[in-house]
């Protein structure tokens, strides 16, 4: 084997990190702009169903996420908020991870702070509750019942943007921004196939081929899949922000592991044959 | 007596529930409705003994010094530390700015955003260490691998157009194709589990002398 691939196989690792590091960091600190983000009909599908919504209609969103996936679910989390609130659609939100009322709460309160909308009258934020699909199930019975009050104690029916709303009935769309369990796939199965309340979804990028299936059968009008599809939606509604600034690292990132790969089977390519031999 | 009574109520239960989600006759929705929320105080009344069980084997362990005992103290302190602020601040704790949000922007969620981004690092070196080409099956899954990684992002589209649309041809047909498989299985399965132990055959929730499986 040529000295070359031999020093090629001994590669500290830790170079490796080197090179990944400078490729997420600088992109994103400088802000160079490789290639424009062109929308896929999945995002498409997202953004339509959302301006299909009526004006003054009240929507379902679900941030089903925890701080773990805050790159990829967050952008698209807030790109959701404002594209709601620029149409005058009020948001009911909730969580049903542990750590994701802080997350929803930021992302409503930022919105709201851009388009002027005050709490309790255009959105609100129901908070997080325990039990998984149950709570799904539940709301479909009745939302009173499952959350009698908002994540800051006040009782629902002292909520102005509550009255009204009983459950699943009332929405004209449920939003799901989700990082596993429970999540998309869980208010696919327990409302949208038993409520036939239309949906829209926003994943991880690992997760998002589980969804596909529901999107080839309407289940899921759209879908955002990781910070790729949070930046194609931003593009939609004209408000490029965190997942836009983040696609030139992604795009470096995988083209550097897509190049490792090839580095790798180089590197051993020698030794392989040395041992067929 | 000891095997039958929970086989019973898991069958009566299980029918039950069964029953309930497809029946929306009042009668039946009602007390569907509240065994549903009885489930969901059950569900928030296993965090008090998670965290009582947390206690329980970190404390134990902290008081024998035993190994790692440092991030045992570094735990209980974030847990305590991070309970007392939340209680102290009520309903306003998500109230900028309040003394939780600092800890959940500061600690948490910097910590966990981390974990999930060295994901990022190691996938890079597992790449170069790891995807060995040696077979065609290999072969296949590696060009698979390129035209996914380079056509889910914007450079895939600048470089050429055919790579984004390959990329979602093989999610859309051969990768839905193989998802569809596996939901299908996975619920054939899970209404078989089901089927077992609403009828009694499977009484793994028994416990230790509870017969497992028959």
């Amino acid at each position: 084997m040529s000295p070359g691939l031999e020093s090629l196989k001994r590669l500290d690792r830790r170079w490796i990190f080197l090179a990944v590091g400078l490729l997420v960091v600088v992109p994103l600190a400088v802000g160079i702009h490789i290639a424009p983000v062109t929308p896929s009909p999945r995002a498409r599908g997202f953004y339509d169903a959302i301006e299909k919504v009526p004006r003054g209609s009240t929507v379902l969103l679900a941030g089903d996420y925890d701080p773990s996936t805050v790159a990829e679910n967050y952008p698209m989390h807030l790109a959701a908020a404002r594209h709601l609130m620029s149409r005058d659609i009020k948001i009911i939100g909730l969580a049903l991870y542990p750590g994701g009322p802080p997350l929803t709460d930021q992302v409503l309160r930022l919105a709201a702070a851009e388009y002027g909308k005050k709490e309790g009258i255009d959105y609100v934020n129901l908070g997080y509750k325990a039990g998984n699909e149950l709570v799904m199930s539940q709301m479909g019975s009745s939302i009173p019942r499952t959350f009698p009050v908002d994540r800051r104690g006040v009782p629902i029916d002292q909520i102005p943007i509550m009255k009204g709303i009983q459950n699943y009935a009332n929405f004209p769309l449920l939003v799901s921004i989700s990082a596993g369990y429970p999540g998309t796939k869980e208010w696919v199965q327990q409302v949208v196939s038993r409520y036939h309340l239309p949906m829209v979804a926003g994943v991880t990028a690992v997760s998002a081929p589980e969804y596909y299936p529901y999107l080839q059968t309407g289940q899921l009008r759209g879908l955002l899949g990781g910070m790729a599809g949070g930046a194609e939606y931003e593009v939609l509604v004209k408000h490029p922000a965190l997942a836009t600034r983040g696609m030139d690292a992604q795009s470096l990132a995988h083209i550097f592991i897509a190049f490792m790969i090839l580095l790798g089977n180089l590197a051993f390519l020698g030794e392989d044959r040395s041992r067929r031999r | 007596m000891k095997n039958q009574v929970p086989t019973v109520i898991t069958l009566v239960a299980g029918l039950f529930c069964l029953i309930g989600f497809f029946v929306p006759h009042p009668a039946i929705r009602t007390l569907y409705d509240d065994i549903q929320q009885w489930v969901i105080v059950i569900v928030g009344a296993t965090y008090v003994l998670g965290v009582a069980n947390l206690l329980r084997i970190n404390l134990g362990q902290l008081s024998a010094r035993s190994r790692d005992w440092p991030f045992k103290l570094v735990l209980l302190a974030g847990m305590i530390g991070t309970a007392v602020v939340g209680f102290s601040e009520g309903t306003h704790y998500l109230d900028p700015p309040s003394k939780f949000t600092w800890i959940y922007n500061t600690f948490y969620s910097s910590m966990s955003a981390t974990m999930f981004s060295l994901l990022a690092f190691f996938i890079a070196s597992a790449a170069f260490r790891a995807f060995r080409i040696r077979s065609f099956e290999a072969l296949l899954l590696a060009i698979a691998a390129f035209i996914l990684m380079i056509g889910r992002v914007p450079i895939g589209n600048a470089i050429h157009p055919v790579i984004p649309a390959a990329a979602d041809w093989l999610m859309e047909v051969p990768q839905n194709a193989a998802k569809r498989g596996i939901l299908i299985g996975a619920a054939l399965g899970v209404m078989a589990t089901g089927i077992r132990l609403i009828l009694g055959m499977e009484r793994t929730y028994g416990g230790r002398g509870a017969g497992g499986t028959s």
